[in-house]
This record gives C-alpha cells, structure tokens and sequence, in this order.
C-alpha cells in the first residue's frame, strides 16, 4: 500500500520526472493500493464508461423526473445544436446538453456514475463525450479520461470535500469541473502541468458556489450547474492549452475552497434552507411537491 | 485518508439522485445487515441533519431500507424498497431528528428480531463512501471499503491476543485494528479490517473462544 501522491504539486512532478501521463500515475497508484493488475483496473473503469455512455443516451431521447422539475432540457439542446443557430459553439453545447442528459437521469433516480458525486454526474461525461466527437480517442484514452478526472478528485476529496453538504455546490460541481478540464487538457495533448492550471482555473470559478437545491431534490439549480460546469470545464480546458497560468497554484485553490466550504453558513449546504431553495418560488415548489411548506430559516 | 481508491471518485454506480442520501445511505443499511449478521426483522432508522432534512426527496429513506434488505447501491430494487421489505417481512419507522451530530449526514439504525437487537450508527461522507461511527454504543470509525470483523468481548487479559492467534493461525493478515472498552472490566470491543473476506468457519472458531460474547462480519 503506496500512496504517490498527496496533492497536486506532487502529482505533477511525479508525471514530468517519469515523463508519464496523469492518468499513468493515477493507475499506477491504483495498481499499489489496491493490489489488482492494471487489467482488472481498466475492465472496472470501463464498466463506468458503459453506465456513463448509457445515461447520456438516455437523456438524449428524453426524461422526466418524478417531482417533474427537470428532464426534458438535453433534448431541447440538441435540437437548438441541430437548428445551426447556436452562438456559443456546438461542440461546446454538446458537451452542456451531455452533462444536462446524465444528471436529468440522475434525477429521474436512474443508474448513473457518481463522478465525484451523483448530483455532479453530468460534468465529467459530458464533456468526455462531446469532445471525443472532436478528437476520435481510442477506448484507452476514453478510460483515461476517467483516471486522470479521478487523481483530480481523489486530491479534492482528501484535502477538502467532495460533497455539497459538506462543503457546497463548489465542492461538488466545482470539483466535477476542474477534474473534466484537466482530463480533457490530457486528452488533447496538453502536459501534465497544462492539466493543473485547466483543474486551478476551473475552480477558481466555482469558488463559493452554495449548494441549495430546491425542495432539497437533486434537481433545480443542480442540472443547470452541471451544465454550466461542463461550460467551464470546456473554457478552462482550451485556456491551459493556449499557455494561460492560474496565478494561484491549483493546490492554494482547493486550500482556498476547503475554508470557504467551512466558513459557508449551513443553509448553503444541502438543507434546503437557503439561496435559491429559500427564494418564494422555490418555497413554493416545495410545498407543492411535499405536500407542506418546507421550513426555512 | 479518508478516500483510498480512484472508484471512490470515479463512482459508485448507483440509482440517482444524491451519492451521499442515496448510494451513502444504501451503504450504510447494507454494512448495518452485514453487521447484524441476518436480515432484521424491525428496524428504526434514525436520519439527522441533512439526511432528516431532504431525505424524502433524494430517497434516503428507501435506499436505507433497500441496503437493509441487502440490495448494493445500483439495485433497481432500490427505488421499490418499501414494498419489497413488506413482502420479505422488515417491518421499519423512518425517523427523522433535530439533534445535531457531528457529520452532516448521519443515520442511526436500531433494528433486531426474535434473538437479539443491535444499533449501528454511520455517516456518508461524500461521493457514497460512509463510516460506521457506532455500534452498540461504542465510539468507532470504520469504513466499510475494506472486510472487517467487530468483535464484542468481555474485558479480559488475553482475549485480543487470542483472537490475533486465531486470525494469525487463518493466514488472515490485519490492515487496521482499534480495541475500546466503557469500562474497565466490563464490555469491550474490537474493530478489526483485514486485508480478505472472512469465512464462517473462522467466525466460528472466534467465537467460542473464552470472553467472547459476539462475532459480526463485513464482507467485501
């Protein structure tokens, strides 16, 4: 039992002084902890890619959830992408409506892949997805998508939160962000060191992002914040490929959003007591859907 | 660390919609029937703070019940749990509390049958990991990623040595240990992770060794 790395500066040293990938030294590490072969490693993770690839399939021909606050939006999306009109680029719209399929599933209480968590489940396939229409990957890289996301998160998770109630939505979608644009930088063809200042800056974007869904559902903010996620990932990704630095190194980053996930007052943290899930249309929402008024503070 | 494995980021698979209210929840039943040793046939599930807060909307209180019921956290099952416990006879209160715990998340789950009761407390961490904190009253941290066993003793000179022959004697190596006691003298317990599943018949032998009261196991 060997752990490589503790943070991301170490992380990133270890791939540049083995000239190896994120996503190698993520496996290796894997390979260490666990004492499976590298083979068993990528028959699991494949396992996730199929649940991922089925879940962005399914809410591309459409869901509704139960409370039927969400579903419906991934279709919409594409047939925007498909009218021609988009602004904002279709590649990166795919990869908005692929994270608004996967997390509409997930709202539906559909078989999804937590990545980190289920409420942030959209962001990381969603952008795999889109850009592998862009840059043909083999099934590998497809894999390694996940690993390198994982090294990501696995820092997040041991040196902050991953989880909104513990630490808020930037916990959650921020991290899912970070970890999607440092695996898309791999992707392309950026350095390791490229794949921290995409994770850097991504989070730098979510910092302070409450968590306060409505009616306390996985639902409303959260699809739309899985989208704008995977906008971000997408942004920040092609910003560390063009050479753009975070003047904050990506592991003062997550210490950043560690304290402002303590600091940040509990009704901003999954209860359903505050932001948005405090507003009177979200109050009433919550009193239609249960029945009652949900208390607030 | 808390998170030890890449799948702990990248997954579980899982019915949506909260890794932490609905695959951490699952979890936490699911180690708890493990820890009882048989399928209970009452259960009282306890949900603090967040999980009392929102559970009714991220199905907390049916994948608590589907773990109980033994189901892992991508069952389809999951989503019909309540009519699936009253057809397998688990009778169960979802109850939702004001105290404040520790962790954010945290269920206790007092359940038994005809031959004996028992109370595990966990909490979900994040992400669908969880980490039993007590049993039967005994402060604990356990984490559920790896097979464990809890052994319930009384407090006695000798008696975590024999069950460390025993183990020894299995080729069962230890990862982690904690023993902890109330009271001196009196009822103690060890928390003990190993590196592979444990089979009955080591169970077995562990249990009729001098000042042992109770035997539970974790698979993995």
């Amino acid at each position: 039992m060997d752990v490589l790395f503790h943070n991301v500066r170490e992380l990133v040293e270890l791939a540049e002084k083995e000239n190896k990938l994120i996503s190698d030294i993520m496996i290796e590490q894997e390979m260490n902890m666990s004492g499976r072969s590298r083979e068993e490693i990528f028959t699991q993770m494949d396992r996730n890619l199929v649940v991922m690839e089925q879940a962005v399939e399914r809410g591309l021909n459409g869901v509704q959830s139960v409370s039927g606050l969400t579903g419906g939006d991934a279709v919409l999306l594409q047939n925007y992408i498909a009218s021609g009109k988009s602004l904002s680029g279709d590649l990166l719209l795919d990869a908005v409506s692929k994270a608004v399929a996967t997390n509409e599933v997930n709202a539906a209480m559909g078989t999804i892949c937590a990545t980190p968590t289920a409420g942030s489940a959209g962001v990381v396939p969603g952008t795999l997805f889109a850009v592998k229409n862009k840059l043909n990957p083999t099934r590998e890289q497809m894999i390694r998508f996940l690993f390198t996301s994982g090294a990501f998160g696995f820092v997040v998770a041991n040196n902050a939160f991953i989880s909104g109630a513990a630490g808020g939505c930037q916990a959650e979608v921020g991290s899912a962000a970070g970890m999607a644009a440092a695996a898309i930088v791999e992707m392309a063809g950026g350095t390791p060191a490229q794949c921290s200042e995409a994770f850097a800056i991504t989070l730098k974007n979510m910092l302070g992002l409450v968590c306060d869904p409505v009616a306390g559902l996985v639902e409303v903010p959260c699809v739309k914040r899985n989208a704008m996620g995977a906008a971000n990932a997408m942004v920040a990704a092609d910003m560390a490929l063009a050479g753009i630095t975070s003047r904050i190194p990506c592991d003062e980053v997550i210490g950043a959003m560690f304290r402002i996930g303590q600091t940040m007052h509990p009704s901003l943290k999954e209860t359903a007591r505050g932001g948005l899930a405090a507003t009177p249309t979200g109050k009433a929402l919550a009193a239609k859907i249960f029945g009652s008024a949900v208390e607030v503070d | 660390m808390k998170f030890t494995s890449v799948f702990d980021i990248i997954g579980p698979v899982m019915i949506g919609p909260s890794s932490s209210h609905t695959a951490g929840a699952a979890r936490i039943g699911r180690v708890a029937r493990d820890l009882f040793g048989r399928k209970p046939k009452w259960a009282k599930i306890h949900l603090y703070g967040s999980f009392a807060e929102t559970f009714k909307g991220h199905g907390t209180d049916v994948a608590v019940v589907g773990g109980l019921l033994d189901f892992d956290t991508f069952d389809e099952r999951i989503k019909t749990a309540f009519e699936h416990a009253k057809n397998e006879g688990l009778a169960f209160d979802i109850i939702p509390e004001t105290a404040n715990k520790e962790h954010p998340n945290t269920a206790r789950i007092v359940m038994g049958d005809e031959t004996g009761e028992m109370s595990v407390e966990g909490i979900s961490i994040g992400g669908g990991k969880i980490e039993i904190s007590e049993v039967n009253g005994f402060k604990l941290r356990l984490t559920g990623g790896m097979p464990a066993i809890l052994v319930v003793h009384d407090d006695r000179a000798g008696c975590i040595a024999n069950v460390a022959n025993c183990l020894a004697m299995h080729h069962v190596n230890i990862g982690h240990m904690e023993v902890s006691r109330i009271e001196r003298g009196q009822t103690a317990l060890m928390v003990i992770e190993v590196d592979q599943n444990i089979d009955n018949r080591i169970i077995q032998q562990i249990s009729l060794i001098p000042n042992i009261t109770k035997v539970s196991k974790i698979n993995n």
